[in-house]
């Protein structure tokens, strides 16, 4: 072999290397993107799950609290004065404060603190007229400065908190007056405009009711129809225009579904706005195509020869379908279902259109009470300027992916329990 | 009252196929059956049921529109816009409801009691027409039920007839976006020249708000044009398609012809993830980490970048876009016959001559197909371009500032309250429109070329 010979087949085997190369670093980056944005989200949002409170001490005074009677009843405690107690346990926390300057130290907790004083006697009536230690809920800069998400070293203009409030929380620290718990009501109190405050709940609920709305109006539908179109439908011009509208329905932007909903729903039908029964119904139009597609792919996927056993027992048509052909075809139909649910749960779009982005501090008991959903309450919250919510945004995002997950998971497992082998 | 109704109906269904089977034992006793006696429930209550529902979702969609030409009969003469006309409606409506808070005419009032009264002749006349539906259909079908006629033919072909219906939804649904769609954009159409909205150069609907009034012809005129949008959507779908074409297209090859078992199974749905995050989430992602991580970039290099930036949009909207096409080009290249390999290999051609020069080529059509699912997908996307790239529509080729696109501004007009009627909310159903026509051309395309390519090795 000369070496011109030699020189074209090393050139001809480094090319071979280095595409084979190409291909590793691009499947590489993609997994490097995925690990990357994984760990971004968890890294901003694991710390919404403390919640940060500041421990004081409330002296539940009776003539500060306006109460007369010797034995106060529930109504009598419902209707207190809180204002001065809950006053007097935070500026206790620094007596030498002037007054003009309060303001600094009420700061330091949220603007619900005078509830969480009077919640605290409601449950204890016994408290009445003894000082107590409470625990009251942080602001949201404090929470963030005691995650360390808040840089201190910036000049004080620019911060948020302030020396003197820095001042005083070191020392709450250092006594240990500054708790920091699983923050349970991140999963059960809606929104607000606090992000000390705000949760869940209402757009979870919201997801919840959207989510099973469109399991009822797409789930019988889709499946009938692709009975039909599998099993019944005669070969002509019009069932292919139905398949071929179907096919095209499925890559229709979601965001025209929004449209549609808005246009008809709302303007025509005058369902009950931010709703998420029309959010519901909207991502039903979307899903349907999906569940279609599955349920006729699963259908297909039945061997023929069961139908034959059945007729030629004498069942009907329609009986071979209904007792034969659809049960088995069930497993894939469910885990499509599933499938398409779980593209739904995380459209934003649509239901931003339809209105499910207002605000929403109740949280929803029926599928017609304004509600938000989970990727709706994403956008939300990170349209908001504070800092505590991006925190609560990057939670929100993984409480959102454990929902993914675990449809996803439940869809392999309907498909892979209950699915016949055919072979 | 209609839930009512309807419960009703339902029940006495459910209770007519028990009558029914009960009716068939009956039978058996002196006659031979024509079928399984749970066929004669299912007869009866299908009698019950389908034509009294029928006539009450006809009803329901009819009354309000009747009723409403009733009411307006009376204020033809006052020569009143349609707008005026519907306000005046709802104005009725609201007062009949005992919602109302405005002040209250003489004639208003009037409207209202008439409306009140339209209500409940038609509520009355509804209950009636539908309990003789049901005594008529009943009556007809347990006279059949009596005969012993055949049971199970008329049962499967109403089956058939129902699902038939169920899949005629989707084509509904199809009817409904064109129409909706077409509706508004129409009304918007006789606000705005289609010229003006296809060529006009400027974007900037907000000016056109004008509080109780028209707003200014030569205003509209330079308010609508789509052409910043049209051309920032492509603009960051091609930044998208930079991002995915090549990462996606390498990895479709790499696991389709040299990865093994193993790398297949677990890399592919790993990569398949990346499809199944909610766009919203990339949106946060885009905005909260790559947009000032390009910013900053850009700046240590001396250059101007906004927060908000194309690319900072186009490159998350690529790397979602990532397995549309990597799964797809991977199953098209798996599919190519293994006999066009080997005769590849047997004239001495490595494996990447043979995946450049054999297998790429015979792919072809299927992989531009991908390309053209995953740039319809791009053009579709909604939230990343919200959440990331601005909402102001420049007309810009520079990827380092922002720009918007149809997606964004269809979410920027309909956020919050709409107004129906004002060229701005109508606005959005135009560019709804578009987006459609552009989503479904692509579309077709490749689901016409992936189409041919299975015929070619089927």
């Amino acid at each position: 072999m000369n070496s011109f010979k030699k020189n074209l087949l090393k050139k001809r085997y480094n090319a071979e290397r280095r595409f084979q190369w190409y291909g590793k670093i691009a499947i590489g980056l993609a997994l490097s993107f995925l690990a990357v944005f994984m760990f971004q989200i968890f890294s901003k949002g694991y710390s919404a799950f403390q919640k940060t409170w500041i421990v004081t001490e409330v002296h539940y005074d009776k003539e500060l609290l306006l109460i007369d009677a010797e034995s106060p009843s529930k109504d009598d405690l419902e209707n207190a004065d809180y204002y001065d107690v809950a006053y007097k346990a935070m500026t206790s926390l620094d007596p030498g404060l002037p007054e003009e300057e309060d303001r600094q130290l009420i700061q330091m907790v949220s603007y619900k603190y005078e509830a969480e004083v009077k919640d605290l006697l409601l449950k204890n009536p016994d408290y009445l007229g003894k000082i107590v230690p409470i625990k009251l809920t942080a602001s949201d800069d404090v929470d963030q400065v005691h995650k360390g998400n808040y840089p201190r070293d910036i000049p004080e203009e620019n911060r948020r908190v302030n020396d003197y409030q820095l001042q005083i929380y070191d020392m709450l620290n250092e006594r240990g007056d500054i708790l920091s718990e699983f923050n349970i009501s991140f999963f059960t109190s809606p929104d607000s405009r606090e992000a000390e405050l705000a949760g869940i709940a209402s757009s979870f609920m919201g997801t919840v009711f959207s989510i099973l709305v469109c399991l009822a109006f797409s789930f019988p539908v889709a499946v009938l129809a692709a009975i039909y179109l599998e099993e019944f439908a005669p070969k002509n011009k019009f069932t292919d225009f139905i398949e071929v509208n179907i096919n095209n329905l499925a890559a229709v932007p979601s965001i025209v579904f929004g449209l549609l909903g808005l246009g008809v729903l709302l303007a025509v039908f005058n369902l009950p706005r931010s709703t998420p029964l029309v959010g519901g119904i909207t991502l039903s139009l979307m899903t349907l195509p999906t569940i279609i597609i599955a349920a006729r792919a699963s259908l297909k996927a039945v061997p023929p020869s069961i139908r034959e056993a059945a007729l030629a027992m004498g069942a009907s048509n329609m009986q071979t379908t209904m007792h034969h052909t659809v049960p088995l075809s069930m497993p894939g139909t469910l885990s499509g279902t599933i499938i398409g649910l779980a593209q739904a749960l995380g459209e934003t779009a649509p239901l931003i259109l339809i209105g499910m982005v207002a605000f929403v501090n109740t949280i929803p008991g029926t599928p017609v009470d304004p509600a938000a959903s989970l990727p709706v309450q994403i956008y939300i919250w990170s349209e908001s300027a504070e800092r505590g919510f991006v925190e609560k945004v990057s939670a929100c995002i993984m409480v959102l992916l454990a929902f993914l997950i675990l449809m996803n998971l439940a869809a392999q497992i309907v498909r892979h329990k209950f699915e016949k082998k055919w072979s | 009252m209609n839930l009512v109704l309807v419960t009703f109906i339902i029940l006495l269904a459910f209770t007519s196929y028990y009558f029914g089977r009960k009716k068939a034992l009956v039978i058996q006793s002196s006659q031979r059956l024509t079928a399984l006696p749970k066929f004669y429930g299912y007869y009866l209550a299908a009698w019950c049921a389908a034509p009294a529902l029928i006539i009450f979702a006809l009803w329901s969609v009819f009354e309000p529109s009747i009723v409403k030409t009733f009411i307006l009969q009376d204020y033809t003469d006052q020569n009143l816009t349609k707008n005026e006309l519907q306000l005046i409606y709802t104005k009725v409506k609201a007062l009949a409801a005992g919602t109302y808070t405005g002040n209250i005419t003489n004639f208003l009032d009037e409207s209202a009691n008439k409306y009140i009264q339209l209500k409940g002749i038609a509520n009355s006349a509804k209950v009636a027409i539908i309990l003789a539906i049901l005594i008529f259909s009943l009556s007809f079908a347990y006279r059949s039920v009596q005969k012993n006629d055949r049971m199970r033919e008329p049962v499967e072909i109403f089956l058939k007839w129902v699902l038939f219906v169920a899949s005629l939804g989707a084509v509904l649904v199809t009817i409904g976006i064109v129409f909706s769609l077409l509706f508004e954009a129409i009304r918007f159409f006789q606000a705005v020249k289609i010229f003006d909205f296809i060529f006009g150069t400027h974007w900037y609907p907000a000016k056109t708000f004008v509080r109780d009034g028209q707003p200014d012809p030569e205003l509209m005129k330079d308010a609508f044009g789509a052409v910043p949008l049209f051309a920032g959507t492509f603009f960051i779908a091609f930044i998208a398609m930079c991002v995915a074409i090549p990462i996606g297209l390498l990895s479709g090859i790499y696991l389709s012809e040299y990865a093994g078992r193993g790398i297949r199974k677990y890399a592919k749905p790993i990569i398949e993830i990346l499809a199944g995050i909610p766009t919203v989430v990339y949106g946060f992602f885009a905005a909260l980490t790559v947009g000032p991580f390009v910013k900053e970039i850009g700046n240590a290099m001396g250059l101007e970048v906004s927060a908000e930036s194309a690319l900072a949009a186009g490159a998350v909207m690529g790397v979602m876009i990532i397995p549309f096409i990597s799964s797809l080009s991977d199953d098209v290249m798996t599919a190519v016959p293994q006999n066009l390999r080997d005769g590849s290999y047997a004239m001495g051609a490595t494996k990447s001559e043979t995946v450049k020069k054999v297998i790429f080529p015979a792919a072809l059509p299927g992989i531009v197909g991908s390309i053209l699912l995953a740039v319809s997908r791009a053009v579709g996307e909604t939230m990343i371009v919200v959440m990331a790239s601005g909402l102001a529509a420049n007309l810009t080729m520079n990827p380092l500032e922002s720009t918007s696109t149809i997606t964004a501004q269809i979410v920027v007009i309909l956020i919050g309250d709409q107004q129906f009627g004002d060229p701005k909310t109508q606005s959005a159903f135009a560019l709804g429109i578009s987006l459609f026509i552009v989503t479904l051309l692509l579309n077709v395309i490749a689901l016409s070329v992936v189409k041919k390519y299975r015929e070619k090795y089927e």
